[in-house]
């Protein structure tokens, strides 16, 4: 049970084509920055991306937007990216946006085996049309399905090589959820460690839902919004 | 005098209360963090994945990986917790959020709003909108009471597409405070100096006044 790679490009061999993908994070953090230059390097094409935003211009998953690499972006909020406006506008990119409590439960429900749900987020709007609608407790909900993916692609700060997971502040975001997912979950960490270096207590993910985990590299961490107290 | 962006969020600041886990939306809303009345504790929800939520740090504590869900450097306080986003709509969801602060572009008098899209234009996504306003038990509107052009956003039916309905119990606009119950905007204070004349031509959904409507106090 091997489930330890040397790096990204070699952790994301398989992934071809018009593949379906989960990446992790929200806005830029906690994104796999790794695996997001994996893919740029190996040029694959017409990939369905699954993930919160769609990155900047020139950082996270708005890279793989400028080379033509993304055909349909799964987000519930994408805005700050110019090429991404662009290329909407223009047809060249598909887009479905999804309530963010929606799309990271849809998400979690594939990772529990659980096919759909009821939520009321999107009730009375465009949301609903054509989605099945239902009253419980005189609340009215609508159906929606798991959504999954062929590879989820995520980043957490500390790792053992039997894919346990550990993540730092905010990026457990979609990154968990998303990690529980994916047919197969590549993993990227800062800190690649033996099993019984983490506390069994402290894992956010176990490693069962982990097929593949590789050390990253050269982390650049941006930051979107910097804003301070003086 | 209407108020301005900060007299709107000290005024909704008036409605937290003690013990009080709160969601401000981006805007307007999240000034309201910086009017806490004295005396009261409440904890700020950020969507993304935090309880707790902190000022914005020093230029020597940023840290990238804390952040609001404005993609903002924040800080965390001591108590907060941090989780994963399906957990965070979680909570929304099953009403644990006891009040939601968002702007909103349209409120009409049955409590529907708009706030997410203007068809033709750049669509942006709704983010957590949706969930929060299908799901929060007591949501507080906080926005401008005219667009730009001088047009009501306090509306009989709204003209944008819609991000939830019958959801808005309360108004706060740089004019004055509102309940909206009854399909109507009942109007509860005027601002400093704002006329209920002033009020009422502004207005373009059903408009109730009942008796002498009390200046606000900031």
């Amino acid at each position: 049970m091997k489930k330890v790679y040397r790096n990204a490009s070699e952790a994301i061999f398989d992934i071809q084509d018009d593949a379906t993908l989960m990446l992790g994070g929200f806005g830029l953090c906690g994104i796999p920055e790794n695996c997001i230059s994996a893919l740029i390097e190996k040029g694959v094409k017409n990939l369905t991306c699954i993930s919160n935003n769609a990155g900047v211009d020139d950082f996270g998953i708005g890279l793989m937007l400028k080379t033509r690499q993304v055909k349909k972006m799964i987000s519930s909020y994408v805005g700050e990216n110019a090429e991404f406006e662009r290329q909407l506008l223009s047809g060249e990119l598909e887009v479905d946006l999804i309530p963010q409590g929606t799309l990271a439960t849809r998400i979690a429900m594939a990772g529990m085996g659980i096919p759909a749900f009821f939520t009321p987020a999107g009730y009375g709007t465009e949301i609903a049309e054509g989605k099945e609608i239902r009253a419980f407790n005189d609340k009215m909900y609508l159906m929606e399905l798991a959504l999954h993916a062929d590879f989820s692609l995520v980043k957490a700060w500390k790792g053992d090589t039997l894919g346990n997971l550990v993540f730092r502040k905010t990026t457990r975001n979609f990154s968990v959820p998303m990690a529980k997912a994916g047919n197969i979950t590549i993993v990227e960490v800062e800190e690649l460690v033996e099993p019984g270096q983490l506390d069994p207590d402290d894992i956010h993910v176990p490693g069962i839902y982990v097929h593949r985990i590789f050390k990253g590299i050269d982390y650049e961490k941006r930051i979107e919004r910097k804003t301070v107290s003086l | 005098m209407a108020l301005d962006k900060y007299g709107i969020a000290k005024r909704i600041a008036q409605e937290l209360q003690d013990g009080f886990y709160v969601n401000l939306g981006i805007g307007i809303p999240t000034l309201v963090a910086n009017y806490i009345p004295e005396g009261i504790s409440v904890m700020f929800q950020s969507e993304n994945g935090m309880l707790g939520m902190g000022p914005y740090p020093h230029e020597s504590a940023i840290d990238a990986d804390l952040i609001n869900a404005g993609k903002e450097t924040v800080t965390v306080l001591p108590g907060g917790v941090f989780f994963d986003s399906a957990e965070s709509f979680g909570m929304i969801r099953a009403g644990k959020v006891d009040l939601t602060v968002l702007g909103a572009m349209e409120v009409a008098e049955n409590g529907d709003i708009a706030n997410w899209k203007i068809p033709g234009k750049m669509v942006k996504g709704m983010g957590g909108a949706m969930d929060l306003v299908a799901s929060a038990k007591n949501i507080i509107v906080a926005m401008q009471h005219t667009n730009p052009k001088g047009e009501s956003k306090l509306l009989p039916k709204c003209s944008l597409p819609l991000t939830g309905v019958g959801c808005v119990k309360k108004i706060v606009s740089d004019l004055g405070v509102f309940d909206v119950k009854n399909g109507a905007f009942y109007l509860l204070e005027r601002a400093p100096g704002v006329t209920v004349e002033e009020i009422q031509a502004k207005t373009a959904g059903k408009l109730i006044v009942e008796g002498d409507i009390p200046e606000m106090h900031l």
